[in-house]
């Protein structure tokens, strides 16, 4: 069975809601994303403490029509290419301290 | 600007959020420089827990981006305090400042807080024009020191030269030094009228020659063809659009709480004292009336062959004397641009010298009729 994985929004970014859409910026290089719909919803619920295969289940497979294996796939595909640019960190333990993808803590 | 930010800007326009603010910490400076429009004198600033509380109706009001300027902001103790906060509620920061105050300390502070920028103003390359400028000797040194300093620490920096008849001839220099820095030069052609509406420093604007030189430099305007083109005029689209982003995806909070539409529009709109942030900026009887503008509705500037080219701001307007009217300092901008004036300037110029014949025959009342009509005449 494959472990949980936790996901954390890093400090070292700007982000903004915008409707349904999530505006973020890494304050690393300046790059700006923006995220649609759905990644927004895990965007917002990656609290560092929620498993991502949780989020899946709770608050994305609960809203639209997409099977959980998927869903799931697609959501990993997601926090890797963020983790990549910095703005979200992807362990496979609970995040509780400050999530600073450049290792410094604000 | 990326297409996502325009994207971004269109949606946030869409939607009524205030996507941009610009919050004054303070007004109160190290430096008195020659053309500031600001009061140094504190007459009642926030605190502490008063700004951090606007910060946080500000995020959830939907501010992005968040630039903290003043006077000078590090003459604020609790400066890193306010700072910690924004970054808890993820602005995007940029920070302008004279950069006097700014050593090895602040510098790795900022790089741990994520800065995504720093505007430092530096007059001239030369340190006795900026210190003359600025009235603080030294302060050429110490500003250069902290474009150094943040530049180590990888901050984007952006070096803004305010160009006025003081240090006329020295952009080339800046823009040279910025360089060298590994910086950013912008260029600000513009003295705008002090916040109480006193127009004595507009005498520090530079020339029309000057102006036209600045705009015709391929180094500092990129391709000098394009942009001093003659425009064709305003089409339907120009016509319906926003004048800027001014009340619209933007605005200005002063040290006081007090709500403009721009730091260069200096309508009261509310007071974060009073009201919260998002009442003010979704119900403003003022800010209402600023999203009204169009060009469709301003007579002269609608006509004009520059409508649909011109940076017109409505700040300035407004400290001209009508939000809806001129901004004789941007017709000069685009007169100087291409050569060819604005509808403004046509009419400013007949309104002046059919001024002037009343007044000559008002005159020839007194005098020698025929002698003054005939000068008032030729002129």
């Amino acid at each position: 069975m494959k472990n949980s994985r936790y996901v954390a929004r890093s400090t070292a970014i700007a982000a903004r809601a915008l409707g349904d859409e999530t505006m973020v910026m890494s304050a690393t290089d300046s790059t700006l994303f923006t995220l649609n719909e759905i990644a927004s919803v895990i965007w917002a619920a990656a609290d560092g403490v929620t498993p991502l295969d949780q989020i899946v289940a709770n608050k994305i497979c609960t809203q639209y029509d997409i099977t959980p294996e998927l869903a799931l796939t697609d959501a990993e595909t997601l926090v890797e290419d963020l983790a990549a640019h910095g703005i979200l960190l992807v362990s496979d333990q609970p995040v509780t301290g400050p999530a600073n993808a450049r290792g410094s803590t604000p | 600007m990326s297409g996502l930010i325009v994207e971004m800007a269109a949606k946030a326009l869409k939607l009524n959020m205030p996507l941009s603010v610009q919050l004054d910490l303070t007004y109160r400076c190290n430096e008195r420089c020659v053309h500031c429009y600001l009061d140094h004198d504190d007459h009642g600033e926030m605190t502490t827990a008063e700004i951090k509380e606007l910060l946080d109706q500000m995020a959830d009001a939907g501010v992005f981006y968040l630039t903290v300027s003043g006077g000078e902001i590090m003459m604020r103790r609790d400066f890193f305090e306010i700072l910690e906060h924004a970054r808890l509620r993820t602005f995007c920061i940029k920070l302008k400042t004279n950069g006097v105050l700014i050593r090895k300390k602040e510098a790795q502070r900022l790089r741990e807080l994520g800065v995504e920028s720093v505007q430092i103003s530096i007059y001239s390359h030369r340190s006795e024009v900026h210190d003359a400028i600025t009235k603080l000797p030294g302060s050429f040194r110490q500003s250069i020191e902290a474009v150094r300093l943040l530049r180590k620490h990888g901050i984007h920096v952006d070096m803004a030269n305010v160009l006025m008849i003081h240090n006329v001839h020295d952009y080339d220099g800046v823009k040279a030094l910025a360089a060298e820095l590994g910086s950013q030069f912008i260029i600000d052609p513009t003295i705008t009228p002090m916040m109480d509406g006193d127009r004595s420093i507009l005498g520090l604007n530079v020339d029309e020659n000057t102006l036209r030189e600045v705009f015709h430099n391929e180094a500092l305007a990129g391709n000098v063809e394009e942009f001093c083109a003659v425009p064709q005029g305003p089409g339907q689209e120009e016509l319906n659009s926003l004048p800027c982003s001014a009340g619209h995806t933007a605005c200005y909070v002063s040290p006081y709480g007090d709500v403009y539409p721009c730091v260069q529009f200096p309508l009261p709109c509310g007071n974060v004292r009073r009201t919260k942030f998002v009442d003010i900026w979704r119900h403003s009887p003022q800010l209402n009336e600023v999203r009204s503008i169009r060009l469709r509705d301003m007579l002269a500037c609608s006509q004009c062959i520059h409508g649909g080219t011109c940076t017109r701001c409505p700040g300035l307007a407004f400290l001209e004397g009508n939000m809806r009217g001129p901004s004789y300092q941007d017709c000069e901008k685009s007169y100087a641009r291409t050569g060819i004036p604005s509808e403004n300037l046509k009419r400013r110029k007949a309104s002046s010298q059919h001024l002037q014949l009343v007044q000559i025959q008002a005159l020839a009342s007194l005098a020698d009729n025929t002698r003054f009509l005939e000068t008032s005449i030729a002129k």
